[in-house]
């Protein structure tokens, strides 16, 4: 029983995430599969947003999974495969975005609010830096030098 | 300036709550086409219709607007559509129909028993076809201009309020159009 327990516990700590990539699916050429496996992780489903075309089970996920695999077997560099997907879909495809003008705001917004933030905190705190501190009236002297004797004293 | 500083950020917060209440009422759905502005890709189709001619891009420059609908007899929200595509073709409307991942037999079918709003209907079996512009699911429906250009993309069921508020309006924006 307890050796059942353990087998089932490791076999379940050992399961990966399944991915959605059918075998039937596959290539026969292991390189151009590892190929576009890894493209596949790279592009959104549509239908499912927050999914990749190789985590998703919707039917049009395998439907580019599988142009995805004929655009590399017909020999497309990684780029041309991506950009024939990003064509008919748009780069909202690309799960990892592209840097051009219009995507300017998503790489460096949070950048821009980092640094006003830090003005702010700046121009606040030098605001706040206490006055400089005048001289000692006698009498403060007076009662700083008790006080440093009574220190001594004990 | 102290006060410009308190004020700004509670500016900042009050626009930023604006933007995710207007969020709200977006559907995430509705992607923009890629297309919007360009003209349909080269694609030509079997026929849906037994002895008919199918769709092509070209069927689109014929010097009118047209409503692109594409649908399929497994789809739920095409059944809540199919009504208001029937009225729209007794107006007048010029919609052409794509038979999107079913074989010919299952649109026909569903074309038999419901009516057929469509002036030219393809049949998509595989999909490709509506890949090759972009299309996500059904139904979904695209207004295409005088030139066969993408003008609009709407996704979902086309309901009555969709026409009278957006595509009716554009369509006879289009109609003017030269």
């Amino acid at each position: 029983m307890r050796r059942l327990l353990i087998l089932t516990a490791t076999l379940a700590l050992l399961a990966g995430p399944a991915a959605a990539v059918n075998p039937d699916e596959e290539l026969k050429d292991p390189a151009l599969e590892a190929r576009a496996h890894q493209l596949s992780k790279t592009l959104r489903c549509v239908v499912c947003q927050n999914q990749s075309i190789d985590d998703s089970d919707a039917a049009l996920a395998r439907d580019l999974r599988i142009i995805l695999r004929e655009r590399i077997d017909a020999g497309d560099t990684d780029q041309q495969a991506v950009d024939y997907i990003v064509a008919r879909y748009g780069s909202f495809v690309q799960l990892d975005p592209p840097m051009r003008f219009d995507t300017l705001a998503l790489w460096f917004g949070p950048l821009a609010v980092l640094a006003l933030g830090g003005i702010g905190a700046f121009v606040y705190m030098r605001g706040r830096s206490p006055a400089a501190a005048g001289a000692l009236t006698p009498d403060e002297e007076a009662d700083v030098a008790a006080m440093l004797k009574s220190d001594e004293a004990r | 300036m102290k006060r410009l500083l308190f004020i700004l950020p509670v500016v900042g917060f009050l626009v930023l709550l604006g933007v995710f209440f207007a969020g709200l009422g977006r559907d995430p759905r509705a992607l923009p086409s890629v297309f919007i502005g360009k003209p349909l890709p080269a694609f030509a189709t079997a026929p849906l219709r037994p002895g008919d001619t199918g769709l092509a891009n070209t069927d689109f420059q014929k010097g009118e607007p047209v409503l692109l609908n594409v649908f399929a007899s497994w789809c739920g929200p095409c059944r809540v559509e199919h009504p208001v595509l029937m009225r729209l073709r007794q107006e007048g409307v010029v919609i052409h129909g794509l038979d999107w991942k079913e074989d010919a037999a299952a649109g026909q079918r569903w074309l038999a028993e419901r009516g057929d709003p469509y002036v030219r209907a393809g049949n998509d079996p595989t999909g490709r076809t509506g890949i090759e512009f972009g299309v996500a699911g059904v139904p979904e429906t695209f207004v295409i201009d005088k030139q066969g250009r993408v003008r609009y993309r709407h996704v979902g069921a086309l309901t009555p309020e969709d026409w009278d508020s957006k595509i009716g309006p554009l369509m006879e924006q289009l109609r003017k159009e030269s």
